[in-house]
């Protein structure tokens, strides 16, 4: 299954990094990434598979979330589905 | 990859403007657990209920967690509870409602609903004593829901159950007198009750539907609100098009949690329900979609148009995200539980009279409305009438659900918590119906259902 990582928050240095070395660490690939600043806000939008991951999915959106709430940021993991059933017909 | 601005809309629907799926409700038949001996109907009903609902509540959150979305309520539905009651030779409903929210507890569901009796045309077996049963029922127990449906299109209004339907209202109020007077917030009185609906209180599970099924509630008043302030200044047939938009979105994240509910407990998927049902937090309310519209407050002139647009337009917005539409569908008006009618009812903007030309045009009908502590019974049977005539007439589902606010007067306030929040006493018409309600028999079926 493929999921999206959404990083929502103050821009820093290293959010890239630390989420991709979370992602890394539990072989998660990193299929795309695009990053903006939206109303001042950074936003970072990555596409990952999760076929191969040694860690349940819902465990990985936890500690993505603990880890972004001590760094002041808001990030979800969330299954790639919604957003193709909300976005396209 | 999917188009960045897309993911971030979810986001912050998800986030910031309240969007959740409100229910996944698992209806189930209860028609194999008649029994003439009422203990042995007991322990079945409580074996069948946790059997096939053991895992609905674990479900559920999984859920929530992977696609990210709030899944609000895990609810139950039943068959109607007077179905089976019909068999036993000791027709004892509380015991039944008792077994029933021990079931709840034990599956861990927010609320069982189908408490319930279908007295359309006339009492079955069952039906009588079940409906008397009720103020008790709900006194006693915290998570049943119960409804009676008292008229249809094809059928007419049952007037004899409505004079009984009024002292009942009444009764659960003062059995609960202290707490708030919470029981007939528990109640809805129906005409053309849906037997899909997975919403409470008004939800049970039909007699022609299968052994299980899935049936998902979604909401979102929040999002249709944002989107219309983001628009800004545009013509009605905009505001429209945004709203289906909108409800497009909003019910294609429904209709995949439902099939994934469906898949992962092997039941049935039965249908999604297109409704916006607001919660009092703030920026969840229908009122303040009707007030982002252009009206100065909910329930001016104008309000039953607004709603009218707005209603129609979540059907026609919904209805081809989901393969399977049903229940209740439409905009909700309970007044407690929605910020901006609560604050419409506090100042006066918002009457009775106005409510119940909206209900017209909406989804259900008098909806979580506190009346003062000494309405007698038959002006509640008035107001019933009222309503049911409404959705007899405009083949439509009408429901009332008021609460008597024992001890108080117009202006007082009762608080119920939660989802089903809090509100002041409205006054009504002081005049008195009792004649017309004392006549009983039945009005009969409208023209309209001669459609054959």
């Amino acid at each position: 299954m493929r999921a999206v990582i959404t990083v929502i928050g103050k821009d820093m240095v290293g959010i890239l990094a630390k989420v991709s070395t979370e992602c890394s660490n539990h072989n998660i690939n990193v299929l795309e990434v695009t990053q903006s600043i939206l109303q001042d806000l950074f936003a970072m939008i990555m596409m990952v598979d999760f076929s191969k991951s040694d860690i349940p999915f819902t465990e990985f959106s936890d500690m993505l979330g603990k880890m972004g709430n001590e760094m002041g940021l808001s990030i979800h993991v969330m299954h790639e589905d919604i957003f193709n059933a909300m976005h396209t017909i | 990859m999917l188009n960045a601005r897309d993911i971030l809309e979810t986001i912050t629907m998800i986030q910031d403007e309240h969007l959740d799926v409100r229910t996944i409700t698992m209806g189930i038949s209860l028609l194999d657990c008649c029994h003439s001996d009422v203990d042995v109907m007991c322990q079945r009903v409580y074996d069948k209920i946790t059997r096939y609902a053991k895992d609905l509540v674990r479900t559920g959150e999984q859920i929530e967690k992977e696609l990210g979305i709030p899944i609000i309520n895990k609810r139950i539905s039943v068959t109607p509870a007077a179905m089976i009651l019909a068999a036993c030779e000791n027709k004892d409903a509380v015991k039944l409602a008792k077994t029933l929210e021990r079931a709840a507890v034990t599956c861990g569901v927010n609320f069982l609903g189908g408490f319930s009796a279908l007295v359309q045309k006339g009492f079955g077996p069952g039906d009588k004593e079940l409906i008397e049963a009720i103020p008790e029922a709900l006194s006693v127990t915290d998570h049943i829901c119960s409804s009676v449906n008292i008229g249809s299109t094809k059928a007419g209004i049952n007037m004899d159950a409505v004079a009984l339907m009024g002292k009942v209202v009444r009764k659960s109020a003062e059995l609960t007198a202290d707490r708030d007077c919470i029981g007939p917030a528990k109640l809805v009185v129906f005409c053309n009750a849906p037997e899909d609906n997975p919403f409470m209180a008004g939800a049970f599970h039909g007699a022609g539907e299968p052994d299980c099924v899935i049936n998902v509630g979604v909401s979102g008043p929040g999002v249709v609100r944002a989107a219309l302030a983001k628009a800004g200044d545009c013509d009605l047939t905009a505001v429209a098009d945004l709203i289906k938009k909108t409800a497009f979105k909003i019910t294609r994240m429904g209709q995949l949690v439902a099939t994934e509910a469906s898949r992962r407990l092997g039941v049935p998927f039965g249908i999604v329900d297109l409704s916006l049902a607001p919660t009092p937090a703030i920026g969840d309310s229908v009122a303040h979609i009707l007030e982002e519209m252009g009206l100065e407050c909910c329930g001016c002139h104008g309000t039953t148009a607004a709603l009218a647009l707005l209603n129609d337009a979540v059907k026609k917005g919904g209805v081809m995200a989901s393969s399977h539409v049903g229940g209740l569908s439409g905009a909700f008006i309970p007044v407690t539980e929605d910020a901006g009618m609560i604050d419409a009812a506090r100042c006066g903007a918002l009457t009775l009279n106005k409510l119940e030309a909206m209900t017209a045009v909406c989804s259900v009908g008098l909806d979580m409305i506190n009346i003062p502590g000494d309405t007698p019974a038959e002006v509640i049977s008035a107001i019933i009438a009222d309503e049911a005539a409404i959705g007899m007439v405009n083949s439509k589902t009408t429901a009332v659900r008021v609460i008597p606010a024992i001890g108080k007067q117009v202006g007082e306030e009762l608080s119920f918590g939660g989802l089903l929040g809090s509100g002041p006493v409205m006054p009504l018409s002081t005049y008195s119906p009792a004649k017309f309600i004392r006549r009983g028999g039945r009005i009969p079926a409208p023209m309209q259902s001669l459609k054959n």
